[in-house]
């Protein structure tokens, strides 16, 4: 065909903007329970349509269905949903002390919630995570003290990261939590790093690691998929889709065209996009990627479909860029009421106990946010100013000595 | 005249390019639709439409090629980094490609691309929000590095910018972008309606790029600064009660050296103010440049007043930022000196 019309740039558009409806119906989300659980060792290249439908388990009733129900025991259900709601709990205690001028930034993953804390608990304690900052969820699956992480919030005399770092850029080496950059990306190619260092080592531990769907446009996903593949890392990469990059939607990552999981099928890997909202899919999904590293069969990429319900952060309006009620119209709803819907229909749970556990999760959530207030909020008790010349480097050298004098601590 | 903030100036001098210039373009991250997260290209989209100014993929290196590949065919790209400590991403497309285009190719392309990118600290931004890496740009030839300190050169050295041949670097301190923040962190904002430098011109004006201003006329000692330490700085020298002489360089490079030594020479002493950090800072080239130029006339050691040597803490904001409290005993000790 020859050119004959002038050229045009395509500029992608959201469905909808702030007044106007969102329309989900040309979404395509595939049943619950049609895709088959393949063997951890299928090849990737008869793995393509796992990058296009949907891994999904809970139907809309509730029931848990296919060959990707994990069959996980009421226990782990149980806890699955405590760490949710603590995680959510969490969030709206940060969100709001940060309205009360106690720090000054705050995050929230409301409505993401399962990504984290399924992942967490598919994979084993020793694994090493490589997250964004919005999967608070994997500290908190990973029973990580919940005051310690509100001493970072608040930049307090307890905060182990000594008041250098936003609040919610977490770091703990216990609990297998590398330091959050804030450099959006940076840590999707490191996490290929460590587990190749696993491998090399012959060590038996794994890595995983989360980026959004809007940071996958930077060349960090590239090295991270092109590294992987190479070595046949063990890792699991994960994109958290949650359709929005602050006021930008995915498709300016390139989600318009194709999904993000498709991206693995370019570098040979398997690409799985799962329900984020359904907690089981995200634990099957998880614990098959994680299982497949472990057993030296190589890479997997997810991606976790969700939708980011709060705000970009305290800093962010989205009320100027996309409808408000888009999380209300969002199909694959909320990842905590459709967990505790399956618990009741299995017969495991109850309106009361939910009421008893919401009310336990504040209290605990309360107490903590008590004891590390005890320990001094941003700008009042802070940690030590003296340690801002500290861990530059190793050893502290000559001219830094000198400007602490000058500063006077 | 309107009133204007530099918000509203960097926002008028682009509406005021992409009226003028059909080739002008405008994007970066978030900067379409919403208008960026500091709101300087808020309306722009509505005005010149999605084909001139629209939202990017998060990927900064992307973001500076295609504005390379932009230029090159001969449009003027107008970038947003979103903030300053994500410019990095984009450092080998900057330095290797934008920076040496013309000298490699013989004259034959360039890339006069705008790269406009929020800077500085004084936010409570923690060390991603608040980095001044000016030097590292001005350290890379080929590159010019714009730092303006109020409404009325944002605009006119914006413009500048837009029109200039070469690749331009041009860090707006988010800091002043409401007020002139003279350091009191404790004491209200004054907002840049209540500033002289707050009245900017509705149309088309320009600065040209490699002039300073003299903010403030003195005798006895030069002080060097830029961004938001122009307005520390004059609340230093009020608080430390010397006659200086207050010198906003606005553009880095190129550097309008006749201007500084022509008042080193008149005062004698020198202090050098800026937030970034010390070693190998844009002071260590000032300081240089005085040296060799005005040794003779030099009764006093210059010295430099920068930022700590460390990454920008969140929780010590005030004790990292270098404010009137540093300046004034700088200046005492320089002119003891
Ligand atoms: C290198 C870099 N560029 C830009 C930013 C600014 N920024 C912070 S978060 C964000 C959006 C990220 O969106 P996404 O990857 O979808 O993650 P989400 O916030 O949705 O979890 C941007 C542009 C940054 N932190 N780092
Ligand atoms: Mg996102």
């Amino acid at each position: 065909m020859s050119q004959t019309s002038a050229l045009r740039l395509h500029v992608p558009e959201p469905k909808a903007r702030p007044g106007e409806a969102t329309d989900f119906s040309g979404l395509v989300i595939p049943a619950a329970g049609v895709l088959k659980r393949p063997p951890i060792d299928e090849p990737d290249h008869s793995m393509r349509d796992y990058a296009f439908g949907m891994i999904r388990v809970l139907d809309e009733a509730g029931a848990a269905v296919g060959e990707w129900d994990p069959k996980l025991t009421p226990e782990m259900l149980k806890a699955g949903l405590r760490y949710m709601l603590t995680t959510r709990t969490y969030d709206e205690r940060m969100m709001r002390v940060q309205r009360q001028g106690k720090t000054s930034f705050y995050m929230k993953c409301t409505g993401e919630e399962a990504v984290a804390v399924a992942q967490a608990m598919a994979l084993d304690r020793g694994d090493m995570l490589f997250p964004s900052y919005r999967q608070q969820g994997l500290l908190i699956a990973r029973e990580h003290s919940l005051v310690d992480m509100m001493c970072q919030v608040y930049n307090n005399t307890k905060d182990r990261l000594k008041g250098r770092q936003l609040p919610v850029m977490y770091s703990s080496k216990d609990s297998g939590f590398f330091s959050i950059s804030g450099n959006l990306g940076t840590q999707f190619p490191q996490a290929v790093g460590w587990a190749m260092a696993s491998a090399i080592k012959g060590d038996t531990r794994i890595a995983a690691s989360w980026v959004g769907d809007g940071t996958t446009a930077e060349a960090d996903f590239h090295y991270a998929l092109t590294f992987a593949t190479v070595y046949q890392a063990p890792v699991v990469l994960n994109v958290v889709n949650n359709q929005w990059a602050i006021s930008t939607f995915q498709g300016f990552a390139g989600g318009e065209q194709t999904t993000f999981a498709a991206r693995a099928i370019g570098y040979g890997l398997p690409g799985l996009r799962v329900d984020g909202n359904d907690f089981l899919a995200v634990y099957a999904a998880t614990k098959w990627a994680a299982d497949r590293a472990r057993n030296n069969l190589g890479p997997t990429l997810i991606e976790l479909y969700t939708y980011r319900a709060a705000p970009h952060s305290t800093s962010d309006d989205p009320s100027a860029y996309r409808p408000d009620d888009e999380f209300k119209r969002w199909p694959l709803g909320d990842p905590i009421e459709r967990l505790k819907q399956h618990m009741e229909r299995i017969g495991i749970w109850s309106e009361a106990e939910h009421t008893a556990l919401l009310a336990q999760v504040d209290d605990d959530v309360r107490a903590a946010q008590k004891e590390a207030e005890g320990y001094g909020t941003l700008g009042v008790k802070p940690a030590s100013a003296a340690s801002m010349f500290e861990d530059v480097y190793k050893d502290v050298p000559q001219h830094l000595i000198r400007q602490r004098q000058e500063l006077g601590v | 005249m309107a009133t204007m903030n530099m918000i509203q100036a960097i926002n008028s001098a682009m509406d005021v390019m992409l009226e003028r210039d059909r080739g002008t373009v405008v994007f970066g991250e978030d900067v379409g639709y919403f208008g960026g997260v500091f709101r300087c290209t808020a309306g722009l989209q509505k005005k010149y439409g999605k084909e001139r100014v629209f939202d990017a993929p998060i990927a900064e290196g992307g973001i500076l090629a295609t504005a390379i590949g932009m230029g090159v065919y001969g449009l003027r790209p107008v970038v947003e980094i979103q903030f300053a400590d994500y410019i990095y991403p984009a450092f080998d497309q900057l330095v290797s490609e934008a920076a040496r285009l013309r000298y490699r190719s013989g004259g034959e392309f360039w890339a006069p691309i705008t790269v406009r990118s929020p800077c500085g600290g004084g936010i409570f931004g923690g060390q991603t929000h608040s980095q001044s890496p000016e030097a590292v740009f001005t350290h890379v030839c080929g590159l010019k590095t714009v730092i303006p300190s109020n409404p009325v050169d944002a605009k006119g050295l914006l413009i500048a910018a837009i029109e200039d041949d070469d690749p331009v670097v041009f860090f707006e301190p988010k800091r002043i972008y409401n007020g002139p923040f003279e350091g009191y962190h404790d004491r209200p904002l004054v907002p840049w309606s209540k500033h002289p430098l707050g009245e900017v011109p509705d149309g088309y004006y320009r600065i040209e790029l490699g002039k300073a201003a003299i903010v403030r006329e003195g005798a006895a000692v030069t002080v060097l600064a830029y961004g938001t330490m122009v307005h520390v700085a004059q609340a230093g020298a009020a608080e430390a009660g010397v006659d200086a002489e207050i010198i906003d360089l606005r553009t880095l490079v190129p550097l309008d050296i006749d201007c500084i030594v022509a008042s080193v020479k008149k005062t004698g002493r020198c202090v050098i103010v800026h937030e970034a950090t010390k070693t190998s800072g844009f002071g260590a080239e000032l300081m240089a440049q005085v040296q060799e130029l005005c040794f003779a006339h030099l009764e006093a050691p210059i010295v430099r007043v920068t930022g700590w040597d460390t990454p920008y803490p969140h929780a010590f904001e005030w004790e990292y930022f270098p404010g009137p409290d540093r300046v004034k005993r700088a200046l005492l000790k320089v002119m003891e000196g």
